[in-house]
């Protein structure tokens, strides 16, 4: 192929020009940093309309409105929750802790009708490990597993980013606990009587 | 002693202000906010910048050269703050008013180059090494048009005193001993018959004395650029390549002697250009018939009004330039080594030597 040579401006007349026109354009933004952009949600009018000026957004002073629909942090609804273990088996990274217990009695339904058959003495989200991937929250069943707009929650100590949502202290899991030993030994010895008479007859 | 301890609070309040300026002004041009956080606007963040420094430890690398390492900012800093000695800061406000000053001022200046030198050799840093090499090719060759220009001042007023070509450069010249009888012409040229003696202000500046020292303004004013390692002439210390180059190795207290160095240079090569060029602590507005602004803005030599005028008008003229140094730092890129060299040698060098030899004969036609 054949290479035609690139015309370039040349000339101290055409330099200077240059220079003092690179000069104009930071004079320009110099003048313009009186204004400063406003913080506004992508839908306002305003939003696309400030060209000019400062765009720093001075962050923990002021900030951008997130949407509604926002999915940060994590946050689970316990009375709805049915212990189904669905969201901490996708968790990609293994970030959610569960412990079932089930329970000896009716405890009642969830808010969409499904009938609760367990307890959950830990229900942990570790969300510093979390990747906000939001898988579990599409395989819950009963949609107490959801993304919230809540974007800026740092910690001093790590161990604070672990969030326990179980609704039992430690001793009413002792006892829920204990409750179902105390079920599953009485049903063993009701067992065992049954299969006895049986025997003997 | 008196007037070294006044210079170096002053130049230390100044540099303080540039550090800021440059922070804020550099951010502006880019559409941020820069510092907001310590004090109001951020305006105490240079003070708690230099606080920090002067906690920090000072380290000197073990293969380094220590004693060398050890005095390079010291010669550096000691070299540029030598220079402020012959200032003329107000009319009869000198630090050492000696008769050779501009000369002087060129030979203590270059001595920067030697600490320069030895703080990149000394550092036994591979990045501080070229940094250094790089830093003294580009100031021993702007030296020339730097030296060349203001050659041309000295033709054009005959004196090596900067307090005299303060004088020539305003209403009060005929104050000045030995001066009584001058007088100033429009353009210098007794032929247009239009006398400035007295009408004073900005028709006295050197540049309108003698237009032609406007391209050797331009000329130092580039040239000085370089020997102050600012950009568009920063290679000696490009941060992309070479880590910042001669200081890479310094922290603490020699660290920040040496970014006082440098920005003390800033203000030497503005407070010099001034002096030099643009009429000095000398009002810009003129006595124009009765109405004498030149003498209302001026004070009385030798009083109170004289030197604070005098202060004024010098420090305003000073930050217009420094302003200038920040915007071009921000706005063009850096040259590469081959290009720096082209526009000394083969540019600024040629220009200047016709400017010296056009002002040569702009002074016959003074006479
Ligand atoms: S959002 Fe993803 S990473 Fe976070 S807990 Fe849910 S599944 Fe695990
Ligand atoms: S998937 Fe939903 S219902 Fe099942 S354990 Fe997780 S949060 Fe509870």
């Amino acid at each position: 192929m054949e290479r035609t040579a690139i015309k370039k401006h040349t000339g101290f007349w055409y330099v200077v020009k240059s220079l003092l026109s690179g000069l104009s354009l930071t004079w320009k933004h110099f003048k313009n940093a009186r204004n400063r952009r406003t913080p506004e949600y992508v839908t306002d009018e305003n939003y696309f309309k400030q060209a000019d000026g400062q765009v720093t957004l001075k962050y923990p002073y002021e900030a951008i409105p997130v949407p509604d629909n926002g999915r940060y942090r994590l946050h689970n609804e316990i009375d709805d929750c049915i212990v189904c273990d669905l969201c901490a088996k996708i968790c990609p990274v293994n970030c959610i802790t569960i412990e079932s217990v089930k329970a000896t009695e009716d405890i009642g339904m969830t808010s969409d009708g499904t009938k609760k058959r367990l307890y959950a003495p830990v229900f942990d989200i570790d969300m510093a490990k979390c990747c906000y991937c939001g898988l579990c929250t599409t395989v819950c069943p009963t949609d107490c597993l959801t993304m919230t707009p809540v974007y800026d929650f740092p910690e001093v100590d790590i161990k604070n980013m672990v969030y326990h949502f179980t609704d039992l202290t430690p001793e009413q899991a002792e006892e829920k606990k204990q409750l179902f030993a105390k079920q599953q030994e009485e049903m063993a010895a009701a067992k065992a009587a049954v299969l006895a008479a049986r025997k003997k007859a | 002693m008196l007037a070294f301890l006044l210079t170096l609070g002053a130049l230390l309040g100044v540099v303080i202000v540039l550090a800021y300026a440059e922070r804020k002004v550099a951010a502006f041009m880019q559409d941020r906010v820069g510092p907001t956080e310590a004090g109001p606007q951020g305006s105490l963040q240079a003070v708690a910048d230099v606080l920090k420094l002067l906690q920090k430890e000072d380290i000197v690398p073990a293969a380094a050269d220590k004693s060398l390492f050890k005095l390079a900012p010291i010669l550096i800093f000691a070299a540029v703050f030598a220079g402020f000695a012959v200032v003329p800061f107000a009319p009869n406000l000198i630090p050492a008013g000696i008769g050779i000053g501009v000369f002087y001022l060129l030979a203590i200046v270059s001595l920067d180059v030697v600490g320069l030198l030895m703080a990149g050799w000394g550092s036994n840093n591979k990045y501080a090494m070229l940094g250094a090499m790089r830093s003294v090719a580009q100031i021993v060759s702007y030296e020339i048009p730097a030296g060349l220009a203001i050659l041309s001042v000295v033709m054009i007023t005959q004196s090596l005193d900067f307090q005299e070509i303060s004088y020539q450069q305003g209403a009060l010249m005929n104050q000045f001993p030995g001066l009584e009888y001058e007088m100033n012409w429009l353009f210098g040229i007794e032929a247009l018959g239009i006398n400035t003696t007295t009408i004073g202000g900005i028709t006295t500046w050197n540049i309108f004395r003698a237009p032609i020292l406007l391209v050797s303004f331009v000329i130092y004013f580039i040239a000085s650029l370089a020997e102050s390692n600012r950009a568009p002439f920063d290679i000696p210390e490009a941060e992309s390549e070479l880590v910042a180059g001669f200081h890479v190795e310094y922290s603490g207290f020699r660290f920040a002697v040496l970014f006082l160095a440098e920005y003390s240079m800033m203000v030497l090569v503005c407070l010099v250009a001034v002096v030099l060029f643009l009429g000095s602590w000398n009002t810009p507005l003129p006595n124009i018939g009765p109405v004498a602004l030149a003498y209302w803005t001026s004070g009385t030599v030798g009083e109170v009004s004289g030197i604070l005028w005098g202060i004024f008008w010098l420090v305003s003229k000073t930050f217009i330039l420094l302003f200038l140094q920040l915007q071009l730092r921000w706005t063009y890129p850096r040259l590469r080594v081959d290009q720096l060299m082209h526009l000394c040698w083969k540019v600024l060098t040629p220009v200047a030597l016709a400017v010296v030899l056009i002002a040569g004969i702009w002074r016959l036609l003074m006479v």
